[in-house]
């Protein structure tokens, strides 16, 4: 792709003395290791508000939609409220890793497997709501339009909801195969990296085989643009249509024209502000302070202040435009926004949305992680209620007077809309244990061009490659100990074969351990001369004859268990 | 450093020439009397007949005006009147604005690369700076139509009419937005916005060039998101002001964004197209073929955006059906079915199709050619939003049109050119103008 030229006025986009391998680690590190004691408390919370949010759904489902706040005026409030809602949030996802790859922002590369992570769960929960809000969640198949048994049935063709169905299930479909095209390089590297046989099948069956062949990577750089391409599109067609849900009605203050354009602005701002929440907290947690940096929530700060201007400039253009249309139910519609019962929803939108984001400007504000965190929860906060003011506010006053009335949510409302939180909350806590949080195969290929290390090494006119001059030093010290271990220990020798049994050239033949993955023809040699030449051998080996091996051979401690060597050696042995 | 060749300025000089030409018969060919008038429309065409019937509900604007249908002919003759002194006007405004819009669409794109900082586009920057000095002449040039209107020299804006306002209930609510005071203050407020951050960032530009540290870039990028708020807000309500009023019963939410897309995709074909020609004149020799990629790309990409905002606009006032706002694409379909279609073909299916294969994306020549098509419709666009409403049927693309757009378009030539003479072509101290040299997609 670009030249990997940089202009020495850009910030590391990698900071510390972070080099190839350390990446890998680092990134490994969470689903490596072992869940601590914070995450398993956060996690029993969200389990428990999603139990929860799922009792409710039960209760839904089976006692009636009534169970709702919902009245004859507003019809629709909490349940589109929060539809809208986590839409929205799934918008960052996809436009940081299509639009910010099409745009060749580098600074993406930390954040997208998040974004996109985050964007397909919070569509989980936004699809939620219209399928509980169908009554009968059991007959949701009859939104697609299939040919059907039930007499001349069919889906209408001529309304937005139905063109959500398409629009949102083929976002997700395009988000899921994007994010999941990503995460091939990186599920191979764990499963290289894998001990247990169990992870390793896992992680080999997840990344489908890849192989980290020249070919897989030219295939994989096309197919990255060719989805982009087509998820770029998609970004702005999913937010346009649910925003025709609202326009293509004659309801004041939901026809007007701009909606398309400033929902999907309202879209992206809502989706980085909770992805500036998520990673702000996750970089603390996995310990990838040196990856999302603070001039990567900068950046997310800078895009929220962007969307936050264009959404501000829509509200003033809707405003003024109701009073210019002199269309008398559309200056009343605004009006009663701004000042009737429902004034706090409208002011609690316009102070989260349109002021709060301008705090933004200042470079000391913008760059503090505490401020940031509370801003992005602000506008999470403030793009609920943009929802809620456009849905309940032009309900609830009817054309008729005598409808006129207000909307108050049941524990049925608030414990669905907790319960999708919780349940967010736990497919994204189980997602930051299981997958590589960051793309790092495509960190990697910045690496050169935007590490910090990399970048001092050129700014004292190094070069680059100096860093493997250290690996040479190892390799001189592990052969000298070689030498002498093989032979002070003794007694280790024989404790190694107390285990995994001597060779006995006159019965046995000698194995090709070549084909055990890891052992090259100089480890060979070094088990030859200890006395290891079968598979049955190796087959025997447990972490204490790795040790042993280890502090016999000296050179690349840990290579046997990481490899599997005793796995292997049992599955050739047996298909021998 | 750049000469502006004699070929050229020639060139330049006879399009303005020639565009005078147009002009002045346009307004010479203007009828002075109903009967003028009504002779002129007989001569043109007998598919004339059902204009009649059609006047009445299609401008609904002007069918304030018509009172009690005793007068209803003699309206109609005088109202008949009005369109055809109006057509040289809105012809020579179109074209004004046309060109004006294309300079602010590119300052709009200047500030965002600036404020972006963005990496491949510095090499461009000089082009850019050559193309925004036509704001000053030609942001000025529609000021004075405006000022013009507002005397009454003209009729393109019909709530500039006392008498209109007097009998039009809708447009007395609006006299709070809506009066000429105002509406001049408003414009000069934008056009001296606009040219002021010109100036200062292009004073900045050169000044960095000869310094020895960034504070001229690091300022220049300040004062460039700065812009962008202002830019956000007065683009907005000169849309509303400059074109939207033409129609001054009808309004949509959408329409200032609607037009920044067609500045915006204006301006970038203009960019590609100067770099191109200056490419092939030997000059701007680090500018490679990912830049015009890149253009192009870009080109793709805001036709494509457009029509989105197009079709978003339309799509929702054709489902919703509201009379008050329906009658815009009424009288659309109904009396500029050509230019109204040809310019969804002309900016969406063209380029769509034009650009898609990122290998003609390279190709200098292929490029230009989109960017006729795309110039042409975009022009068509601004024709549709000003014609309808001010000259309704008697629409034509003839003498004065095409005359107005040669007098603009050699006087944008001879402006862009002269000032791009002025400076070397190349920034020397940009930050990122390595890394803009060293682009390659």
């Amino acid at each position: 792709m670009a030249s990997h030229y940089e202009a020495p006025i850009r910030k590391a986009l990698v900071v510390g003395d972070k080099g190839y391998h350390d990446v890998t680690v680092d990134i490994a590190a969470p689903v490596e290791g072992r869940a601590n004691k914070h995450w398993w408390i956060v996690f029993s919370i969200a389990l428990i508000a999603f139990l929860w949010g799922l009792g409710c759904i039960i209760y839904t489902v089976s006692t009636g939609i009534g169970t709702w706040g919902l009245n004859k005026s507003v019809n629709w409030a909490w349940d589109i409220t929060n539809f809208v809602w986590w839409v929205g949030i799934g918008h960052a996802g996809t436009l940081i890793s299509a639009v910010l790859l099409l745009f060749r922002q580098k600074w993406r590369m930390a954040i997208n497997r998040s974004a996109e992570a985050m964007t397909i769960f919070s569509v989980v929960q936004a699809g939620l709501f219209p399928i509980i809000h169908m009554g009968r969640p059991w007959l949701a198949y009859w939104v697609l339009p299939i040919p059907n048994q039930f007499g001349s049935l069919w889906v209408n063709f001529n309304s937005p909801l139905l063109w959500d169905v398409f629009a949102i299930s083929t976002y997700l479909s395009v988000s899921l195969v994007f994010w999941w095209t990503g995460l091939l390089p990186d599920f191979a590297m764990l499963r290289d990296r894998a001990i247990l046989p169990f992870q390793k099948k896992i992680y080999g069956l997840l990344s489908f085989g890849w192989s980290g062949r020249a070919k897989d990577w030219q295939r994989f750089e096309e197919v990255s643009l060719v989805l982009a391409g087509l998820a770029t599109p998609l970004v702005l067609s999913v937010h346009t249509i649910v925003s025709f849900d609202f326009a293509t009605s004659v309801i004041p203050g939901w026809h007007t024209t701009i909606f398309p354009p400033y929902f999907v602005a309202g879209a992206i701002f809502s989706g980085f502000a909770m992805v500036n929440t998520l990673l702000i907290i996750m970089r603390k947690v996995c310990h990838l302070e040196a990856y999302i940096t603070v001039q990567h929530i900068e950046l997310m700060n800078i895009v929220i202040m962007l969307t936050g201007s264009i959404v501000g400039c829509a509200y003033i253009t809707e405003l003024f435009m109701a009073w210019y249309s002199g269309v008398e139910y559309e200056q009343y519609a605004f009006l009663n926004r701004a000042t009737g019962p429902y004034w706090w929803a409208y002011w609690s939108m316009m102070t989260c949305n349109v002021f709060s984001p301008q705090f933004m400007w200042f470079k000391k504000l913008r760059t503090s992680i505490m401020f940031s965190f509370f801003i992005s929860i602000i506008v999470n906060i403030g793009m609920w209620f943009e929802r809620f003011v456009i849905i309940v506010t032009s309900l609830h006053r009817d054309y008729l007077p005598s409808s006129w009335t207000m909307f108050s949510p049941t524990f049925v409302d608030i414990g669905i809309f907790i319960g999708t939180i919780g349940f967010f909350f736990v497919l994204f806590l189980l997602y930051a244990r299981t997958f590589p949080v960051i793309a790092q195969a495509e960190v990697k290929s910045i690496l050169k061009s935007s590490g910090e290390k990399y970048k001092k090494l050129r700014d004292s006119g190094k070069p680059l490659y100096q860093i493997n001059g250290n690996t040479e030093v190892t390799e001189t010290v592990t052969e000298e100990i070689v030498n002498e271990t093989i032979e002070v220990d003794e007694k280790q020798v024989s404790a190694l074969f107390d285990t995994i049994g001597v060779f006995d050239a006159e019965t046995e033949t000698a194995d090709d351990l070549k084909k055990v993955k890891g052992i090259g023809p100089k480890m060979e040699v070094t088990l030859n001369e200890i006395g290891i030449y079968t598979f049955a051998q190796v087959g025997k080996m447990t972490e204490k004859e790795y040790d042993l091996l280890d502090s016999i051979t000296g050179s690349f401690p840990g290579r046997a268990q990481r490899d599997d060597w005793a796995g292997q050696a049992n599955k050739l042995n047996s298909n021998k | 450093m750049y000469t502006f060749s004699n070929k050229l300025k020639i060139a330049s000089f006879i399009l303005m020439a020639v565009g005078l030409l147009g002009i002045g018969a346009g307004f010479l060919s203007a009828p002075g009397t109903i009967e003028e008038a009504k002779a002129i429309v007989a001569s043109h065409s007998d598919g004339h007949g059902d204009a009649h019937g059609a006047e009445t509900t299609h401008h609904d604007a002007h069918g304030e005006e018509v009172g009690a249908h005793g007068k209803h002919d003699a309206s109609h003759d005088e109202h008949l009147l009005h369109q055809l002194q109006n057509k040289p006007w809105a012809a020579l405004y179109v074209a004004a604005f046309f060109f004006m819009m294309i300079s602010l669409g590119v300052l709009a794109f200047y500030a965002i690369q600036r404020a972006a900082q963005a990496g491949w586009s510095p090499l461009l920057f000089r082009v850019m700076e050559g193309i925004t000095s036509y704001l000053v002449p030609g942001g000025i040039i529609v000021f004075v139509i405006l000022v013009l209107s507002v005397l009454h020299m003209n009729h393109l804006f019909v709530w500039m009419d006392a008498d209109v306002v007097a009998h039009d209930h809708l447009l007395q609510g609006k006299k709070g937005f809506l009066n000429p005071t105002f509406f001049l203050i408003r414009a000069a407020i934008f056009l001296a916005g606009w040219i002021l951050y010109r100036e200062y960032s292009r004073k900045l530009s050169l000044k960095q060039d000869e310094s020895n540290d960034d504070s001229n870039f690091k300022l220049n990028f300040r004062i460039s998101a700065a812009f962008l708020v202002f830019y956000l807000i007065s683009e907005s309500m000169m849309s509303w002001d400059w074109i939207m009023s033409v129609d001054p019963h009808w309004f949509s939410t959408l329409f200032g964004w609607y037009v920044f897309a067609s500045m915006f995709v204006s301006g970038i074909t203009v960019i590609a197209m100067v770099t191109i020609y200056l490419k092939s004149k030997g000059h701007l020799t680090d500018v490679n073929d990912s830049h015009i990629h890149d253009l192009a790309k870009f080109m793709f990409g805001i036709s494509v955006f457009w029509t989105y905002l197009w079709f978003s606009q339309f799509m929702l006032i054709w489902y919703s059906d509201i009379p008050e706002e329906v009658t815009y694409y009424v009288t659309r379909i109904q009396d500029y079915k050509l230019p109204f279609f040809g310019m969804i073909a002309m900016n969406f299916v063209f380029p769509l199709l034009l650009l898609m294969n990122s290998d003609f994306k390279r190709v200098n020549w292929f490029v230009i050619m989109a960017g006729v098509v795309i110039l042409a419709g975009h022009y068509l666009d601004i024709f549709n939003m000003i014609m309808p409403s001010t000259v309704g049927d008697q629409w034509f693309i003839g003498i004065p049109e095409i005359g107005a757009v040669l007098f603009f378009a050699g006087l944008f030539i001879f402006w862009v050119f002269r000032a791009l003479s002025k400076a070397p072509l190349q920034p020397k101290r940009n930050p990122f103008i390595e890394e803009s040299r060293h682009f390659h997609y």
